[in-house]
Formats: C-alpha cells, sequence, structure tokens
C-alpha cells in the first residue's frame, strides 16, 4: 500500500484547473520529485496535499485513508507536514521559537523525545543551532529555507513534502539543501519534493513526475529522466 | 529610545561585525536595543513577586492620578475625572481591540459595533424608555444592583455577536475582512438607529442604571450617579476606578492567554496564517476566539460607557470610533498590552489637555482651538510614527514572544557571563563551509523595521556583507 496516493486529482481556482486528473503515488520511504515549469501545477498539488487547496475531483489517501476532505492542521496529525515555498517561516520569532511551532500540533511525549528531535534538526543543520536566538525574518535565504525545513521536521512527518527549496538560493547553498534533503530521506522520512532545478531533484529523486500544465506527462526513476533527450531539452537546457 | 530595533540580540555573537575586537570588549554586555529594550529586559528578568511589588504601587498611583491634582497635567477646561473615565474606557476597548488587532493580525474595523452592542444591551435592559426594561422597583433586576446584573448579559451578548459576525467572515483575508467588519459597525448603528421600538432610535434611550453605591445625604443617587459632578471625588473618578477594576482583571485574563498555546497560535496565526496551519495550528477557530474575546472586552466597556453617562444614542457609535480605537492601538504598539493602554491615554487625554487651556508654560495658545482639530493631529501623528518607528510607541517585544520571562532571564545571564566571540569565527566552520555567511552580529544588530537586513550568503570572507532583497 502507497502511503501517499493522489487519484485522478483536479484542482481549480475558480473556473481554471490547475492541476487535471493527475494520478501519483509515493511509496513508503520513497523520495519522489515532481518536476515542471512554471505553471505546470506543482506548487497546486502540494497545497491540495497538505490541505490548503481544496481538491474539486478526485481523491487523496493517505496511509489507506480518505483524506481528501480534511482540513489542513488536522493532516499534520496525520503526519503530513510542509516546508511551504518561499520558505513561509514566522519571521518575528526566533529560530528556537519557529522550530517550536513546528510541533504544536504533534506534541512530544517527553522532553527527551523533544531535546532527541531538536539535536536532529540541529545536526542536520548546524546554522541553525548557531542561530537559535535569532530572528526569523533577520536570516539570509538559504537559511531561511534551512528553518522551514527543520521547522518541518519538527512534527516527525511520515511524509515530507518540500515546495521549491531551491528557489532564490546560490548554487552553493542549493546543493547544500538537497545534500540535506537526501539524508533527511536516508534516515527514513518520505518526501515529496516539487522542484523546478530537475539536475539536482532527478539526480537525488528515487522517481520522478514530469507536470505539463496540470498533467503528468511522464514518470519514471529519478536517474532514467535525466538521461532521457527530451527531458533534458526541456528542463535542463541542453539540447 | 535610539534604534528602531525592536528587540535586542542577547546572543552570544554580540557585537556588531564593523566593531573591532578590541571593541566589542568595549561594548561589554549590553547587546543593541532602545530605552524601551533595556526596561523591558529588566522588567522580565525581574522574579513574579518584585514584578508584583512593583506593579501593584504603579496601578495603585495611576488610580490615584485623577485626586493627586498634579499641576499641569490635570486637565482645566474639563472634569479631570471624568477625562480618567473616559482614558478607562478607551483603555479597556484598546485592550480588547488589541487581543483582534495585535495578537491575532485581524483588521477589524467595526469594533464600535460591539461596544454599541454592550452598551445598548444595558440600556435596553435598564432604561425606563426601553420596552424591555428590568430595572427599578418591581422590576426583575430591581434598581440598586441593575447595571451590575446587565453586565454579564452584555458581555454575553457581544460574544455571541462576535461568534456571529466572525464565523462567516473570518474566513475571509486582510482587506475583505477589513471591509466586512466595517460594513458590521455600521449595521449595528442603523440598526439602532431604526430599530425605534426597541431602541428609540434616534432619540436614545434615557436613564440608564448604573451602581447605586455610597449613597448619602447630599448624594441621593450614589457616588456614581451623573449628580456627582463636583468635588475632587466627583462621579467620573469613580467610573475611571470601576474600569481599572476591569483594565486589570482583563489584562490578568489576556495575559494568561498570550502566554498559553492559544497566545502561540495567534502570534503564528499574525505573522504567517498559511504556515500556521500547516503546522497544525486551527487557525480558523483561534481566529474565532480572539474575536469573540475581543468583543467581550468591547462589550464590558459599552456597558461601562452606557452606565456613566446614562444615555445611549446612535450618533456615539459611528464609525469614526472604530478608527479612533484603532487609533489608540497603533500609536501605543500593536501586540503590546501596556502599550495600547498608553496610546488610549494619549487619544484621549491630548485633546482635553488643550481644551479650556488659554496658556502653556508661559506661551499663549488658543487649547481650544487646537482641541477641534485633534483628528488632524493624530493623522499627522501616525504618519510620522509609520515613519519613523512603524511597530507603535512601546511596541510588542518581537523576539522571545512565546517564552516570555525564562528565556529573558538566561539571555541576560549569558550575555553577562558569555564573553563575545571574535568576528571570523562563522567562516572556517568545518561543518558548514558551503554557507559561510558573514557571522558574528550581522543579524544580530541588524535594524529590523522596515525591510530587515538579511546577510547574504556570501561564499567566504566574514566582511562580506550582501544584502538581499526578499
Amino acid at each position: 500500500m502507497p502511503l501517499l496516493e493522489l487519484q485522478d486529482m483536479t484542482v481549480a481556482y475558480g473556473r481554471i484547473e490547475a492541476v487535471r486528473g493527475i494520478s501519483i503515488t509515493v511509496e513508503e520511504g520513497e523520495l519522489v520529485t515532481l518536476i515542471g515549469a512554471n505553471g505546470a501545477g506543482k506548487t497546486t498539488t502540494m497545497r491540495a496535499i497538505s490541505g490548503i487547496r481544496p481538491v474539486s475531483r478526485g481523491r487523496v489517501v493517505f496511509d489507506g485513508k480518505d483524506i481528501t476532505r480534511m482540513k489542513a492542521h488536522l493532516r499534520v496529525l496525520e503526519g503530513i507536514v510542509q516546508a511551504p515555498e518561499g520558505r513561509g517561516i514566522f519571521p518575528g520569532m526566533t529560530v528556537i521559537e519557529n522550530l517550536e511551532m513546528g510541533s504544536y500540533a504533534r506534541t512530544f511525549s517527553s522532553k527527551a523525545e523533544h531535546d532527541e528531535t531538536v539535536d536532529r534538526v540541529f545536526d542536520l543543520f548546524p546554522r541553525l543551532a548557531e542561530r537559535k536566538d535569532q530572528v526569523g525574518g533577520t536570516m539570509s535565504g538559504g537559511e531561511q529555507q534551512m528553518l522551514a525545513i527543520g521547522r518541518a521536521l519538527m512534527a516527525r512527518p511520515r511524509l515530507l513534502l518540500l515546495d521549491e527549496p531551491s528557489m532564490g538560493l546560490a548554487p552553493m547553498v542549493i546543493q547544500q539543501i538537497f545534500r540535506i534533503v537526501s539524508e533527511i530521506n536516508a534516515q527514513g522520512t518520505t518526501v515529496l519534493l516539487v522542484e523546478q532545478n530537475a539536475q539536482q531533484a532527478l539526480s537525488r529523486s528515487d522517481r520522478a513526475y514530469v507536470l505539463e500544465t496540470g498533467e503528468v506527462v511522464r514518470t519514471g526513476g529519478g536517474r532514467e529522466l535525466l538521461a532521457d533527450p527530451s527531458i533534458k531539452e526541456a528542463y535542463l537546457g541542453v539540447a | 529610545m535610539s534604534t528602531s530595533t525592536p528587540a535586542p540580540q542577547p546572543s552570544s555573537s554580540g557585537a556588531p561585525t564593523s566593531m573591532p575586537p578590541a571593541g566589542r570588549v568595549a561594548t561589554k554586555d549590553r547587546p543593541h536595543g532602545g530605552v524601551g529594550d533595556r526596561l523591558r529586559l529588566w522588567w522580565d528578568a525581574l522574579p513574579r513577586p518584585t514584578q508584583w511589588l512593583v506593579g501593584v504601587p504603579f496601578v495603585l498611583f495611576m488610580a490615584l492620578v485623577p485626586i493627586l491634582n498634579i499641576p499641569v497635567l490635570t486637565t482645566v477646561g474639563t472634569n479631570f475625572g471624568g477625562v480618567m473615565a473616559q482614558f478607562g474606557m478607551i483603555a479597556l476597548i484598546a485592550i480588547g481591540l488589541n487581543v483582534v488587532v495585535g495578537q491575532a493580525g485581524l483588521l477589524d474595523l467595526g469594533y464600535v459595533g460591539f461596544y454599541a452592542i454592550g452598551a445598548y444591551t444595558v440600556a435596553i435592559l435598564t432604561s425606563p424608555d426601553s420596552p424591555w426594561n428590568q430595572a427599578g422597583e418591581g422590576h426583575w433586576l430591581g434598581r440598586e444592583w441593575a447595571w451590575l446584573a446587565a453586565l454579564p448579559v452584555a458581555i454575553a451578548i457581544t460574544s455571541l455577536s462576535g461568534l456571529i459576525l466572525g464565523s462567516p467572515t473570518l474566513r475571509l483575508r486582510g482587506d475583505y475582512l477589513a471591509i466586512v467588519t466595517l460594513g458590521f459597525g455600521e449595521i449595528v448603528r442603523l440598526l439602532a438607529d431604526n430599530l425605534d421600538e426597541l431602541t428609540g432610535g434616534g432619540q436614545g434611550l434615557r436613564g440608564v442604571a448604573y451602581p447605586r453605591l455610597g449613597v448619602t445625604e447630599d448624594l441621593p443617587n450614589g457616588v456614581f450617579s451623573a449628580g456627582n459632578a463636583a468635588g475632587t471625588l466627583n462621579s467620573g473618578v469613580w467610573w475611571y476606578w470601576l474600569s481599572l477594576v476591569f483594565i486589570v482583571i482583563s489584562l490578568l485574563f489576556v495575559g494568561n492567554l498570550e502566554r498559553s498555546r492559544v497566545g502561540r497560535a495567534w502570534v503564528a496565526i499574525r505573522e504567517d496564517e498559511d504556515a500556521a496551519e500547516i503546522m497544525g495550528v486551527p487557525t480558523f477557530r483561534f481566529k474565532l476566539w480572539a474575536f469573540v474575546i475581543g468583543a467581550s472586552i468591547g462589550g464590558v466597556a459599552g456597558a461601562l460607557y452606557a452606565g456613566q453617562v446614562q444615555f445611549v444614542i446612535p450618533t456615539n457609535f459611528n464609525v469614526i470610533n472604530s478608527v479612533l480605537f484603532l487609533c489608540a492601538v497603533v500609536l501605543g504598539g500593536q501586540g503590546n498590552k501596556l502599550g495600547v493602554i498608553l496610546g488610549a491615554f494619549i487619544i484621549v487625554y491630548v485633546p482635553n489637555f488643550f481644551l479650556g487651556r488659554t496658556e502653556l508654560f508661559g506661551i499663549p495658545i488658543n487649547g481650544n482651538e487646537i482641541a477641534s482639530y485633534r483628528y488632524l493631529f493624530f493623522g499627522l501623528a501616525l504618519v510620522v510614527l509609520m515613519i519613523f518607528r512603524p511597530q507603535g510607541l512601546i511596541p510588542v517585544r518581537q523576539k522571545l514572544l512565546t517564552y516570555g520571562r525564562e528565556l529573558y532571564v538566561a539571555a541576560r545571564r549569558s550575555a553577562h557571563v558569555v564573553a563575545p566571540r571574535g568576528g571570523s569565527d562563522g567562516g572556517a566552520r568545518p561543518g558548514t563551509p558551503a554557507v559561510a555567511t558573514a557571522s558574528g552580529g550581522a543579524g544580530g544588530a541588524a535594524p529590523v523595521a522596515g525591510g530587515p537586513t538579511a546577510d547574504g550568503p556570501g561564499t567566504a570572507r566574514s566582511t562580506t556583507n550582501e544584502e538581499e532583497t526578499r
């Protein structure tokens, strides 16, 4: 049984269908990527999975349970946690406060568990440990992205949704973020990643879906797609 | 207030990067921050009993202000007790509105509606003009305690109206919510104006009940009656004291909420509603809570108003009042309970200060004229404030918002103990070679007010400080 299954899901903004009947599965432990150009419906798909955007047709099934109509904050309790596009940290809170907000819904059963999770986040992102009392809004773009991912990890997600973690970041930082995403996945968290940076994303994912104007046009293994000439042409800018 | 930095950064990285290492030592343990920040840091570091020891005399002093007859402070054109009573009521409103606007970040332009509902509830229940009058001899609520008995009803009805207004409208955001609430304020006023049978229409309702306490031969209606107009201990002072009681109760109530999970949820919603929702905060429920709590506090203020003036009329609940309340909140500092009380004081006191004054410190002035231009001056003051101090006179502590005292104590202690580190500590950290940003205090002492400066992901040197627009 897949961990997440989108069955013929359509998401519309008014009369415009941004996502048109896509079907996607994510197995437990996988790192799956959605790639596609601007306006392909990647972020809309993410928002529909995390529950901020209502689904107009089709179903969203998580761990065998139909969550199509479930409210966003309840999906967090199920284990679906998103690090939103454009970082979406709480700018007036400190790093540590942001992290604590991550575990707002999924509280810790013990102090030890809390400390362990915080330590894990700080291990992955030593920058955050250094700056834990700094106000989130004053940090650099890369640091904010790290904070957004770290905050999502504080909820101990079963499925981590990452929406364009590389957006607007310097190449060096992008590489580091991707390395950490792989590490998070290797530690056992299932990750669904949305990216425009196809090179990095595909080389690290188990499988990938290619979205075009709201529909899935290709699917396959990450490296397999990376080698595909048509993908190369469309998303990697190499003819 | 030397800088616009909302909070000091007592992190171990200490002073700004531009400072040479020797200078860092010289700046010692003091993180950067204005007078207000220092005051707050000092206050938050005090143990709880000491806070009470300072707080209680302060509240007592505030209570005694109207009867101490302080030379310049006391208003000349109007009864100072009356001014303070008005201040008490507006302060209560500011506290309530602050929960909605400052804490949860919901722009409510129709707050006067709740104020009106509170006032009209008391008036309808206790005015002899009203068909539903329950006060006076032979009625349910009697005569002595009618006002106090009507108060819980007023609170209940305003909470309910908050719930009714909030349930559909809190699904809207930002500007849309502001427009809908603006409409609500007008609807309440128009209802009061047009439901002649019940509210007396434009004539209003007279003879609203008030607490009949301290009845003597001179004051057959007690100290709270409008008849007690002369002397230092006039009815205004008594109403002010009564408001103070409600202010203290609301402050304790709201303060406890702020420190709880509810408060954390509000802060998260204010900062980023979508992010709050996907962190598992039931945003709609908490927004509704803020609305209902704000409404009920507004209802208390309305009840106080109706009792003091003993007369309610629709024109007293114009939309301009909503704006004035909002002005008090923004002026004082959104999100800061004490700040908004200061804002309320300024809004009420400053015009009254000028009223009837013909000279100030030897300079002849036309006080009445100045007072009549108050909206102009408030507007100007707001514009100036938004340019130089957008977070209000006493801003909310941005930092450590949710943890309060303990962390302040810790931060303060570490600021004393930990020696500031050198400026190049971030450059050669083995774990993070790729994102070695300009470290030290660049983020730590950066001005945050308008557009936060972030130290960009400079690739190597600790001296490279790129600004990144986000």
